[in-house]
C-alpha cells in the first residue's frame, strides 16, 4: 500500500483531437518528492491537473491512497502557478477559507483561527495576516498560497511551477523553506518545474517527460542525495552535478526543443 | 446568445469609470488640452527667447538662461490652468445651450426665454411641497412620487434579476432555459408592457411600477450572468480544490468577483428606469414628474415643461453619480 501511494496507470489524455498525454505510468510513494520536468507544452501541468482531479483522463486510472481520483479534494492540495489568492480577502481569510472547509465540522472557531495562524507562521507571514494580496509581494503571495495548501493537512501537495514567476533570490529562499516544511510535515509532493537545479535540489525522483503531442514519461532520475540538502554544499558535489547533467542531457539532447524539431 | 454578449460588451466598455455624458466630457477635455498644448509650445518657445521676463530683477529666469544656451523648456501651465480647463468647457457648452434657447425664444412667440423660465423656476421651487387637490401638487411631491415608483420597480427588479442572473451564469442548464426568452423580450419597449400591467393590476400606479420593473430587470440579469461567466477560472479552480460548498462559492468567490459587473447592470438599469418612468406617467396619470409635464402641456404652461426637462435631467444625473460612487466603493482593487 505505502509503496504505491499515488498510482497512475496507462493514462491517456486528449482534448478533442489533441493528444496530450499518452500511456503515463507512475507510482509515487508516501512522503516522496517528485518533480515533473519537460519542455513547455509537453503536458506536465495536464498531468498535475489529472492528479488534482481538476480534469478526468480520457483513458486509464489514477488512484490516490487506495481510491480512484474522481474529482478535486482537500486531501490533494494544489499550489497554483499564479498563487490564485482571492483578491478581496486578506491573507488570513484566504487560508481560513480552506481551514474552515476541512476542519470546520470538527473544531471550534478558536481552533480554526489557531490553525490559520499556524499556517501563516509556517511560511513566516504571521505579520501579514491582515493584508490583502494586493498589498504584499509576489514571493509573499506564493507563500500564502503554499500556506493555504498546507493548512488543509493534505496527503499530497501538488505544485504547478510554484516559483516560476519569482526572481532567483526569492525562489531560492522559498525552495529552502519548502524543503524545511516538507521535512517537518512528511508530505508527499508532486511538483511541476522548468528549472533543472530546482528539480535536482528538491526531488527524490525527477520524472522527465518527452515532447508533446502524445507526451509520455521519457526517463526517471532517482536523486540519491542526503537530506537535509544544502544548496551551497551541493554546488560542489560531483553527484549533484551528475544528476544535473543527466537531466540537461535528456532535455537538450534526447528531447530537443520542440520548435527546433519542427523546423528541421 | 449572441445578443446577450453583444449587450454586455457595450456595458463592459462603460463599466470601469464613467459613461455617457461624464465620459464624453472627459474625452472632450483631454482632446482640447492636447489640441492647444502643441501650438502653445511652439509659441512660448519663440516668446521665451524673444522677451525675457525676469522674476528677480537683474537676474534672468532659468528659462531665459537656458534659452540662451539653446535649451527650450516646455511651457509652464500655470496653477490656474487645470482649473480653467476643468470649468471653462462645460460652462461654455452650457452658455451655448442658453444662447440657442434665447434665439429660439426670440423667434417664437409662444416660447419662453431662459430668463422668464428662470423666474418661473424660482417661484416654483420656493414652494415645492404644496397640495391643492390630487391634480395640483408641488413639484417636490411630483418628483418624490416618480422616485418612489422607480425605487419600487427597480428594487423588485433587482430582487428578481440579480439572483436570476447568478443562476443563469452559474448553471448552463438555466442559461439554456432563459437565454432565448431574454433575447426575445429584452428588445421590447417597456411601454408595450404597460397595457399588460393595467390589465393585470387594474390600476395605474402598479402598472407604472411594472413597466419600471420590466425595463430595469434585463440589464441586471444580463450583466450579472455575464459577470458570473467571466469569473476567472483560477478562482473557480480554487473553489474546486478546496471543495467549497455552493453557498461559500457564491458568497466568497462569485459575489465579490461579479460585483463590478452587477453594479454596471444596476447603473444601466436605473438610467433606463428613469427614462421610462416619465413616459409611463404621461400615459397613466396621477402624481409624478411625467404626469406633471403632460398636465402643464395641457395648460400650455411651456416654462413649466422646460423646468421639468431640466429637473428630469438633473435627477437622472444625480442617480447616475450616486451609483458610480457606489460602484467605486464596492469594487476591489486588482493586483
Amino acid at each position: 500500500m505505502t509503496s504505491k501511494f499515488i498510482d497512475i496507470s496507462r493514462v491517456d489524455m486528449r482534448f478533442g483531437d489533441f493528444h496530450v498525454l499518452s500511456d503515463i505510468n507512475l507510482a509515487v510513494e508516501q512522503g516522496e518528492f517528485i518533480t515533473l520536468i519537460g519542455h513547455s507544452g509537453c503536458g506536465k501541468s495536464t498531468l498535475l491537473n489529472l492528479i488534482a482531479g481538476l480534469n478526468r483522463p480520457s483513458n486509464g486510472v489514477l488512484v490516490c491512497s487506495g481510491r480512484e481520483i474522481a474529482g478535486p479534494g482537500p486531501e490533494r492540495a494544489v499550489v497554483f502557478q499564479n498563487h490564485s489568492l482571492l483578491p478581496w480577502l486578506t491573507c488570513f481569510e484566504n487560508i481560513h477559507l480552506a481551514v474552515e472547509r476541512v476542519f470546520g465540522g470538527k473544531e471550534t472557531r478558536r481552533q480554526l483561527d489557531e490553525r490559520t495562524w499556524k499556517a501563516l507562521e509556517l511560511v513566516g507571514l504571521a505579520a501579514a495576516g491582515g493584508k490583502r494580496p494586493s498589498e504584499i509581494s509576489g514571493g509573499m503571495k506564493q507563500r500564502v498560497g503554499i500556506a493555504r495548501a498546507l493548512s488543509m493537512e493534505p496527503k499530497v501537495l501538488l505544485m504547478d511551477e510554484p516559483f516560476g514567476a519569482l526572481d532567483a533570490l526569492t525562489r531560492a529562499h522559498l525552495q529552502d523553506e519548502l524543503m524545511r516544511i516538507v521535512a517537518a510535515t512528511g508530505a508527499t509532493v508532486v511538483m511541476v518545474t522548468h528549472d533543472v537545479d530546482e528539480a535536482v535540489l528538491l526531488s527524490d525522483r525527477i520524472v522527465m517527460m518527452t515532447n508533446g503531442p502524445a507526451a509520455t514519461i521519457g526517463d526517471i532520475v532517482k536523486v540519491r542525495l542526503e537530506r537535509p540538502r544544502d544548496r551551497l554544499a551541493l554546488a560542489q558535489d560531483p553527484l549533484y552535478l551528475d544528476y544535473r547533467t543527466s537531466v540537461l542531457e535528456f532535455l537538450y539532447q534526447r528531447q530537443g526543443r520542440p520548435a527546433q524539431r519542427f523546423a528541421a | 446568445m449572441s445578443a446577450m454578449y453583444g449587450t454586455m460588451d457595450g456595458a463592459g466598455a462603460g463599466a470601469p469609470d464613467t459613461h455617457g455624458a461624464l465620459a464624453a466630457a472627459g474625452v472632450g477635455r483631454s482632446m482640447e488640452t492636447k489640441a492647444d498644448a502643441a501650438p502653445a509650445g511652439l509659441a512660448v518657445n519663440a516668446a521665451a527667447s524673444a522677451q525675457p521676463a525676469p522674476a528677480v530683477p537683474g537676474r534672468p529666469t532659468r528659462r531665459t538662461r537656458l534659452a540662451a544656451k539653446g535649451i527650450h523648456l516646455a511651457p509652464e501651465g500655470g496653477r490656474l490652468r487645470p482649473f480653467v480647463m476643468k470649468v471653462l468647457p462645460p460652462l461654455l457648452g452650457l452658455s451655448l445651450l442658453v444662447l440657442a434657447w434665447q434665439i429660439l425664444a426670440v423667434r417664437n412667440a409662444g416660447f419662453p426665454t431662459p430668463l422668464e423660465t428662470w423666474h418661473e423656476a424660482v417661484k416654483l421651487f420656493s414652494d415645492p411641497f404644496y397640495r391643492k387637490g390630487p391634480n395640483d401638487q408641488g413639484i417636490g411631491w411630483n418628483i418624490l412620487a416618480s422616485l418612489r415608483r422607480v425605487a419600487l420597480g427597480f428594487g423588485l427588479a433587482a430582487l428578481v434579476g440579480i439572483p436570476l442572473g447568478f443562476l443563469i451564469g452559474r448553471f448552463s442548464f438555466v442559461y439554456g432555459m432563459f437565454s432565448p426568452l431574454i433575447s426575445l423580450l429584452k428588445p421590447v419597449s417597456p411601454l408595450a408592457w404597460l397595457p399588460i400591467g393595467l390589465l393585470v393590476f387594474k390600476a395605474a400606479d402598479p402598472a407604472a411600477i411594472w413597466a419600471i420593473f420590466i425595463c430595469s430587470i434585463w440589464p441586471m440579469i444580463v450583466n450579472t450572468a455575464v459577470g458570473v461567466q467571466r469569473v476567472p477560472q483560477d478562482y473557480l479552480n480554487v473553489a474546486r480544490v478546496l471543495n467549497l460548498s455552493e453557498w461559500k462559492v457564491a458568497t466568497r468567490i462569485l459575489l465579490p468577483s461579479v460585483l463590478p459587473y452587477m453594479l454596471t447592470g444596476v447603473r444601466l438599469a436605473i438610467g433606463t428606469a428613469w427614462l421610462v418612468i416619465v413616459a409611463a406617467e404621461m400615459l397613466t396619470g396621477g402624481v409624478g414628474i411625467g404626469f406633471w409635464v403632460w398636465d402643464e402641456w395641457n395648460n400650455l404652461n411651456v416654462p413649466h415643461i422646460l423646468i421639468a426637462i431640466g429637473v428630469i435631467g438633473v435627477v437622472g444625473l444625480l442617480l447616475e453619480l450616486a451609483l458610480v460612487a457606489l460602484a467605486k466603493a464596492f469594487s476591489y482593487e486588482e493586483k
